[in-house]
């Protein structure tokens, strides 16, 4: 590799400062980083150990309410930044340093054509008339293996899948040849199908024009896949940095190995009971939103007592869906939802509170899922309340006992808001809510999918734990299998609405698979830097990702 | 040159030369414009025009240290958390809150404050101030200051009924369509397009002329016109809550109507509200107050706000400011409150200052 020839971006002693409370913090405690020509540095982190910020700072950009700190020095190819004047930095924005913003959806202007918005720059800097530039957009997208590449870029923004719009994105990064381009978290709002296609498209077109990168995500495997040297971050200061290779063979520091080492948890395997009846059993369930097209198609799985059932599938498979149908938002149009063998009311406004506390829920995400203006003691109190009438003394016991379950300290959380947790003690509250029910079976939409590694396998164990002291059955909702792998005990495939494959866990991952699951299961990245290259030989572009669950759906 | 003139012009050039020597430079801006403004009107108004500028820079100065200690003040008396909250408060603010504070006071004491009776004749019509009438009589000798004391009794008082009863229809059924949906939501919708359709102060007209001008007829009459107004905001703040995952939550644990109202939703919705209320009651305050100026609102003897500048308007045409007085409580009171739902609206919409 001659890529290390010279250096394009080289920042030293950076300080942001954000404003709280009125005072001024730092957040970037003085982090130095030198990339060079064509170089891919990837920056990976929990959430809020400043990668999202340092990467922003790269481009000499500060965020509402941060500034960078006197005595920092951001040099982009021999010009200091930090100094710069507001049109000398806006000059080089978009023309030689460009962004890829985690969510395209997001990010797209929804009333303009996607060309339309990839052609802004080019025209705005005046380096290509419209028409060079929307061959130039074609061209690009055919590399980066957009389907329809003439045509798509004519479509609005919703009129294109996630997958597309985030290579279209990068499209558009890539539309001035920038010398530059900050990704932050490209891929970490996609399936892992959609994601493998985007990761290689990204890193085809970024070896092909010799770009220089700076890769930002909290997904070791996908960065050992992008990257040419890694750096660590941990609360706004540099752990350590090395080579790919060298730092997933011998990280130094502890915190970088705990990263390493957090995939390691597994629950042990349940077996079912020889003639037992199942706790939940949905028996060839049609469902659909308002005469829509069938969400669910002829779903049918059982969850025994005790045991964890992972749904497993896309976005748009139908997942949530099964958990609505169960719960009692969505009537079924067809079939039955049977609990111990008799069958649960359809619509959960007519089921009895017997009923309703049998099934609880826990959501994604935390902080849409608690009510921000009511303590916590209200929020794990009501449900014990309003199911079990327990009052004053008992019921303050009984929160005191949920939050010792849950491993939070009760005085110190009793009387707190929502607002005033991090995001994993939020999720914990979320489980002890659920818990205050005194549920039989419990579920688990995406419960870890918004949280660090590190806090998502907390939350697991925790689960685990709990399933243990108290017999408890729960319906896993996800995407991520190394989550699969670790806690459930059987496991439901579901592509567009039918359920293709399900079993036992061990089973799952030992071939033969469903070519849906093997595809699932292939797409997962591995923590082997040659992972990605090697995938790609053994089975060309053509046998990945949507292109592949499309064949497979088709058949 | 008088001294006057010459401390004028010396005071304002030392202040900027000042400002520009410790670099301030807004400070500076503002003074040095200020001198150059002075030339002008000096030469065009002489000295008088540079004194009512030096009236008028007093009067701001003095409005703007009120507003300091009277922030500070609060700051003292509130709990820690309330503290932080008012800390962020502008002067503009504390200057409201310091407005609506001083007439809360004089509309509960009325009676102690005001030197006579609201519908006491003590001297002749139209009377000029003396050391006994700080605003001189109104056109039946009535004492015009006592009148304003207990005007900010009636007037405020009815405005402030009224639009609690609006807020509380208005709030009320809006949490209600959001939670509720489906048929109950179109019909509340359709009613509060048709009350809206009409024409605000002919409605008001309609009504008062079909019951009579009493004080619960105006409240109700204005609280109709205003809840649709009302609904349409709560209706919209509660549908962006009610579909939360914790709302969800809620209901498949089983809970009712009212508990998903009152502990879920409407805590929610609150901030949005509270700006609103503040806004709604300037306009129901000058509903009232145009109402009594048309005389079909508060009747006499009993003082008001708008009656008094109709009562009194007679004396525009002979140059006397007293008819403008009322009209100035009015405004005062508006603007004050305008300025402090301009403070809520900034906190709730979670804007930054740049």
């Amino acid at each position: 590799m001659n890529k290390k020839k010279e250096v394009l971006l080289e920042i030293k002693n950076l300080r942001i400062e954000g404003y709280s409370d009125e005072k001024w913090v730092d957040i970037i405690k003085g982090v130095d980083l030198t990339l060079h020509r064509g170089e891919v540095m990837g920056l990976i982190g929990e959430s809020g150990a400043g990668k999202s910020t340092i990467g922003a700072g790269a481009m000499g950009y500060a965020r509402d309410g941060t500034r960078i700190s006197e005595g920092s020095s951001i040099e982009f190819d021999g010009m200091e930044l930090t100094t710069a004047t507001e049109s000398e930095k806006r000059a080089l924005r978009g023309a030689r340093i460009a962004y890829v913003a985690q969510s395209a959806a997001a990010s797209f202007n929804p009333a303009h054509k996607i060309i339309d918005q990839h052609t802004e720059a080019p025209l705005q800097y005046r380096l290509q008339k419209r028409m060079e530039a929307q061959e130039d957009a074609m061209d690009l997208y055919e590399r980066l293996r957009l389907p329809h590449p003439q045509e798509i870029g004519f479509r609005y923004p919703h009129q294109v899948s996630g997958g597309q719009l985030q290579r279209a994105m990068t499209a558009m990064a890539m539309s001035c040849r920038p010398d530059l381009i900050i990704f932050d978290e490209p891929t970490t709002a996609l399936d892992v199908t959609t994601q493998i296609e985007v990761l290689a498209a990204i890193r085809d077109i970024v070896d092909q024009f010799n770009t220089a990168a700076l890769y930002i995500t909290h997904d070791l495997a996908v960065v050992a896949q992008m990257a040419d040297t890694i750096k660590v971050l941990l609360k706004g200061e540099e752990v350590e940095e090395a080579s790919t290779e060298e730092m997933l063979k011998n990280p130094r520091e502890d915190y970088t190995k705990s990263l390493w080492a957090v995939r390691s948890f597994e629950s042990p395997q349940r077996q079912r009971p020889k003639d037992g009846v199942p706790l939940i059993s949905l028996q060839n369930i049609d469902a659909s939103y308002s005469s829509g097209p069938k969400i669910l198609d002829d779903v049918s799985f059982d969850v025994y007592e005790g045991m964890t059932v992972s749904v497993v599938g896309e976005s748009g498979s139908g997942k949530s869906t099964a958990a609505r149908v169960i719960t009692g938002l969505l009537p079924p149009s067809k079939g039955e939802v049977l609990f111990k063998g008799t069958p649960f009311t359809h619509d959960y406004r007519d089921r009895p509170k017997d009923e309703l506390r049998q099934c609880q829920m826990i959501y994604q995400s935390a902080d849409t899922s608690l009510n921000p203006k009511v303590k916590i003691s209200e929020i794990i109190g009501r449900p014990a309340q309003f199911y079990s009438g327990l009052k004053g003394a008992d019921l303050k016991a009984r929160v005191d006992e949920l939050l010792d379950l849950i491993e939070l300290e009760p005085s110190q959380y009793y009387n707190r808001y929502p607002s005033e947790l991090s995001g994993g003690q939020k999720q914990r509250i979320g489980i002890a809510r659920a818990l205050a029910a005194e549920p039989t079976f419990i579920i688990c939409d995406e419960v870890t999918s918004a949280l660090d590694q590190l806090v998502a396998e907390g939350i697991l164990r925790l689960l685990d734990r709990l399933q243990n002291e108290l017999n408890l059955a729960y319906m896993f909702i996800t995407h991520d299998l190394a989550t699969v792998r670790s806690i459930s005990d059987e496991v439901v495939v579901m592509q567009q609405g039918k359920v293709v494959e399900q079993g036992a866990k061990d089973d799952m991952f030992k071939p033969p698979h469903h070519p849906y699951t093997d595809l699932l299961l292939s797409s997962v990245p591995e923590m082997d830097p040659n992972w990605l290259t090697t995938l790609l030989e053994e089975r060309g572009v053509e046998n990945l990702g949507d292109a592949a669950a499309a064949k497979i759906a088709e058949k | 040159m008088s001294i006057f003139v010459i401390t004028y012009y010396s005071l304002l050039l030392a202040g900027s030369t000042a400002a520009a020597f410790f670099n301030k430079r807004s400070i500076f801006t503002l003074l040095f414009s200020l001198t150059l403004v002075s030339f002008v009107v000096g030469i065009i108004g002489g000295p008088g025009g540079l004194r009512a500028i030096a009236i008028c820079a007093g009067i701001l100065a003095l409005a703007a240290m009120v507003s300091y200690s009277f922030r500070e003040f609060l700051i003292m008396l509130a709990g820690p958390e309330v503290a932080k909250e008012l800390r962020t408060a502008p002067l503009t603010a504390a200057f409201g809150m310091f407005v609506i504070f001083t007439y809360a006071i004089t509309g509960i004491f009325a009676p102690w404050i005001a030197p006579f009776g609201e519908a006491e004749v003590i001297s002749s019509a139209f009377a000029p101030a003396d050391e006994n009438m700080l605003l001189g009589a109104d056109q039946l000798g009535r004492d015009m200051f006592s009148r304003l004391v207990y005007g900010t009794r009636n007037s405020v008082g009815l405005a402030l009924t009224a639009t609690c009863l609006a807020f509380f229809l208005g709030a009320g059924a809006g949490l209600l369509a959001a939670v509720k949906g489906g048929w109950f939501d179109q019909l509340m919708g359709r009613i509060a397009d048709v009350i809206m359709s009409i024409p605000s102060l002919i409605f008001a007209l309609l009504m008062l002329s079909i019951f009579g001008p009493s004080m619960p007829v105006i409240i109700c009459a204005v609280a109709i016109i205003y809840a649709p107004r009302v609904f349409r905001l709560t209706r919209a703040v509660a549908g962006n809550v009610v579909v939360m995952d914790y709302i969800e939550a809620a209901k498949l644990r089983g809970e009712g109507t009212g508990y998903l109202i009152r502990r879920e939703v409407l805590p929610n919705s609150m901030a949005p509200l509270i700006a609103e209320f503040g806004l709604e009651f300037c306009f129901v305050f000058l509903l009232v107050a145009g109402l009594s100026f048309l005389g079909l609102g508060i009747q006499p003897p009993t003082a008001d706000w708008g009656s008094m500048v109709r009562e009194n308007a007679t004396l525009i045409s002979f140059g006397d400011i007293t008819p403008l007085i009322p009209a100035a409580a009015i405004a005062l009171l508006t603007v004050a409150v305008n300025f402090v739902v301009d403070w809520m609206l900034f906190r709730s919409s979670g804007l930054k200052e740049h």
